[in-house]
């Protein structure tokens, strides 16, 4: 029987039981999901060596989502900021604006295949709500999405898309009504229907085998990248950046790279308005182990154990804990925690379009943030690689909203 | 001190600690610790009401396993304060003025997590507690909480629910003590109309397993609900409709209400041998 409550066991991001990455991972659900977590792994270990699965899978990403996404130089932003060569991976080019597609198509398969026609999901920035009513609408499966009120008035051209596709949305008014509070409503819904209904969860988070599965399907992100570096530079790069909220985007750049010991993998958090809890959403260097929606991981917390709230200009990244695999990435150091704040946060909008003629979703934002903290002070051979996950599109409002509070010129 | 249902069925009351409903008395004096005396005198009515055992729920502020009643207790209870260790002092409360009554400790997983599993399995021991339950730990995670448990002597509670296969009912009998908690739907807390004809099945799967006493809860909400569960189970639990009741009655009128609730539950029924 597995009993790992303790981080310190084991250092490596591995762990031989399947759904643990290290001490972490894990399934604290109650007991009336397991059944359902049970059935899903097999399943989705039947859809990994199933080759007609695969096949409308690799064509679904390649004519209908559009992948591969190309890796970009960033000329204009490299010369500007005078230091490292700056490549962006594109997944912001990918049909429905972000990297979550690239899940919910996989999953979705996965739900038609295993005869159930009745989808929920959750969502923050609306990203993955939009990738799951797309992927339903094509399956033509029935879809509810579960998303925080104050996400769905900061997001709202992304419930218009969800309920133009044919998908409920349903908002949720606990909490500090974001994505965590979407996750737990989810959670609820699946509880009380679950011999009908597939969840297909929207980052790498939750209970085995979700931060597994979610992974694989980001996987073909760093899958291009290594191979598209290679075929540009001839070497690999020294680092590669990513945001994290749950985690999805970043492990699925980061996983191919785990061996690659050379290469440095950078997460980025959302720093929000301060260091304070409740201002950010920062789990690593905020947070602590904890059991939150039914994994073990970073999580923001009191001393009584109690969920703090968040806060982050991007929805998406506003999040009280983060997925599994990358507690255990931070914890025996391949990959590196940093935040970014709100403002620079915005900086790195403005800069992007500005060199580039790129406008960044809030949450990729933080990793360019990252890159323009960090370009200036590398070598002039030494290589960056954002994961731009998504594009701003969604995010005009606040954007405009947000740089005219500064004072910001043209806007 | 042991879990022992003393007439049938069986009553097991749920309440979240440190809620006083939607009119709480205006003064509360300044203790150490928030003041959990709202709970503790609903507890005392209860079992004396006819209560075999409470079930202390400690508030958490993601509560993915309830419904909105008892989300709302716990919002309450969390807003007033309270802690697990206040929770662990209302236990301890209440054992030394009821020394038969069983006691279970109920809560998710992580503010026992945070309080850490080993000081926690002694300060519930300590308290006098009989037992814990923990809605978000299924009994493959569980090495290390069951052995704390063992450690200091309590019985683990784990959830059996009409979802899980046989295996797992195996696995939570052979795990749990003192009682095997079925749960009577798919589904979160909350109050329901009829007793779902899943608990019945579920019942009679689990009593494969183990001789243990078996509790059905969720939804389980009047007298015709307890006499149904009668019929095929050892215990019921009620739980949200009690909670509710609690948020709709003044501070001072809950315990008396709570408690003529709970003697309503029991319609005439012949006392059975276990
Ligand atoms: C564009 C974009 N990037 C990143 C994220 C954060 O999710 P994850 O950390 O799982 O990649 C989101 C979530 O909504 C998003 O929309």
């Amino acid at each position: 029987m597995a009993t790992i409550i303790h981080p310190a066991e084991q250092s490596e991001a591995a762990s031989n039981t399947p759904g643990r990455f290290g001490a972490y991972g894990g399934r604290y659900v109650p007991e009336t999901l397991m059944a359902a977590l049970q059935e899903l792994e097999q399943a989705y270990a039947e859809a990994q060596a199933d080759p007609g699965y695969q096949a409308e899978l690799a064509s679904l990403l390649k004519d209908f989502a559009g992948r591969p996404t190309p890796l970009y130089f960033a000329k204009r932003l490299t010369e500007s900021l005078g230091g490292a060569k700056i490549y962006l991976k594109r997944e912001d080019l990918l049909h429905t604006g972000a990297h979550k597609i690239n899940n919910a198509l996989g999953q979705g398969l996965l739900a038609r295949k295993m005869g159930k026609r009745r989808i929920i999901a959750e969502t923050g920035a609306g990203q993955h709500g939009v990738a799951t009513a797309t992927v339903c609408a094509l399956l033509g499966l029935e879809c509810i999405v579960y998303m925080g009120e104050e996400d769905m008035r900061r997001q709202e051209l992304n419930v218009l898309r969800m309920r133009l596709l044919g998908a409920q949305v349903r908002g949720v008014t606990s909490g500090s009504k974001t994505l965590k509070d979407a996750v737990n409503e989810a959670l609820r819904d699946w509880v009380t229907n679950v011999r009908d209904t597939y969840y297909i969860l929207g980052s790498a988070l939750g209970p085995h085998p979700y931060p597994t599965m979610v992974r694989d399907f980001n996987r073909v992100i760093g899958i291009e990248m290594r191979q598209q570096i290679l075929e540009k530079e001839g070497r690999l790069p020294t680092a590669i950046l990513a945001c994290v909220g749950g985690g999805s985007n970043a492990i699925g750049a980061f996983h191919q790279f785990l061996g690659d010991k050379a290469v440095r993998l950078i997460g980025v958090e959302a720093g929000g308005r301060g260091k304070a809890l409740g201002d950010h959403a920062a789990r690593f260097s905020g947070g602590s182990p904890g059991v939150l929606q039914g994994t073990y991981s970073y999580v923001l917390q009191d001393e009584d154990g109690q969920v703090s709230l968040t806060h982050s200009v991007s929805a998406g990244l506003d999040y009280a804990t983060v997925g599994p695999e990358h507690a255990a990435l931070h914890d025996c150091g391949r990959a590196e925690y940093v935040s970014a704040d709100d403002a620079h946060v915005l900086e790195a909008v403005v800069k992007l379009a500005r060199t580039e003629g790129i406008l960044p979703a809030l949450e990729s934002a933080h990793a360019v943030a990252e890159c323009m903290r960090i370009a200036p002070g590398m070598a002039s051979h030494d290589i960056l690689v954002v994961n731009l996950s998504g594009r701003g599109d969604k995010d005009m409002n606040i954007i405009a909203r947000e740089l005219n509070i500064q004072g910001a010129q043209g806007l | 001190m042991a879990i022992l249902f003393q007439q049938h069925p069986g009553l097991v009351v749920y309440l979240t600690a440190g809620d006083t409903g939607l009119s709480p008395r205006l003064t509360h004096a300044a203790a150490e610790g928030a003041d959990l005396s709202a709970t503790r005198d609903i507890a005392l009515a209860a079992i004396d009401a006819g209560a075999d055992v409470i079930e202390l729920g400690v508030p958490f502020s993601d509560p993915l396993a309830d419904g909105p009643v008892i989300q709302r207790a716990s919002e309450r209870a969390l807003a007033r304060g309270t802690r697990l260790k206040d929770v662990l002092a209302l236990a301890k409360e209440l054992r030394a003025a009821r020394p038969h009554a069983g006691l279970v400790i109920f809560s998710y997983l992580n503010p026992i997590l945070r309080f850490g599993l080993s000081r926690f399995a002694d300060a519930a021991a300590d308290a006098g507690a009989d037992g814990v339950l923990l809605t978000d730990m299924i009994v493959e995670e569980a090495g290390e909480y069951l052995a704390e448990m063992k450690r200091v002597n309590l019985a683990p509670i784990f959830l059996a629910a009409p979802t899980s296969p046989d295996e797992r009912l195996k696995a939570i009998a052979e795990h749990s003590q003192g009682f095997v908690y079925a749960i009577s739907r798919t589904g979160i807390t909350g109050k329901q109309q009829s007793v779902a004809a899943d608990a019945a099945a579920l019942v009679e799967r689990i009593r494969r397993w183990t001789r243990l006493p078996v509790a059905v809860g969720f939804g389980i909400s009047n007298a015709d609900h307890v006499t149904k569960v009668g019929e095929f189970a050892d215990a019921a639990v009620i739980g949200s409709a009690i909670v509710e009741l609690i948020e709709r009655s003044t501070e001072e009128d809950a315990p008396g209400a709570v408690a003529r609730f709970i003697k309503g539950l029991r319609q005439p029924y012949p006392v059975q041998a276990l």
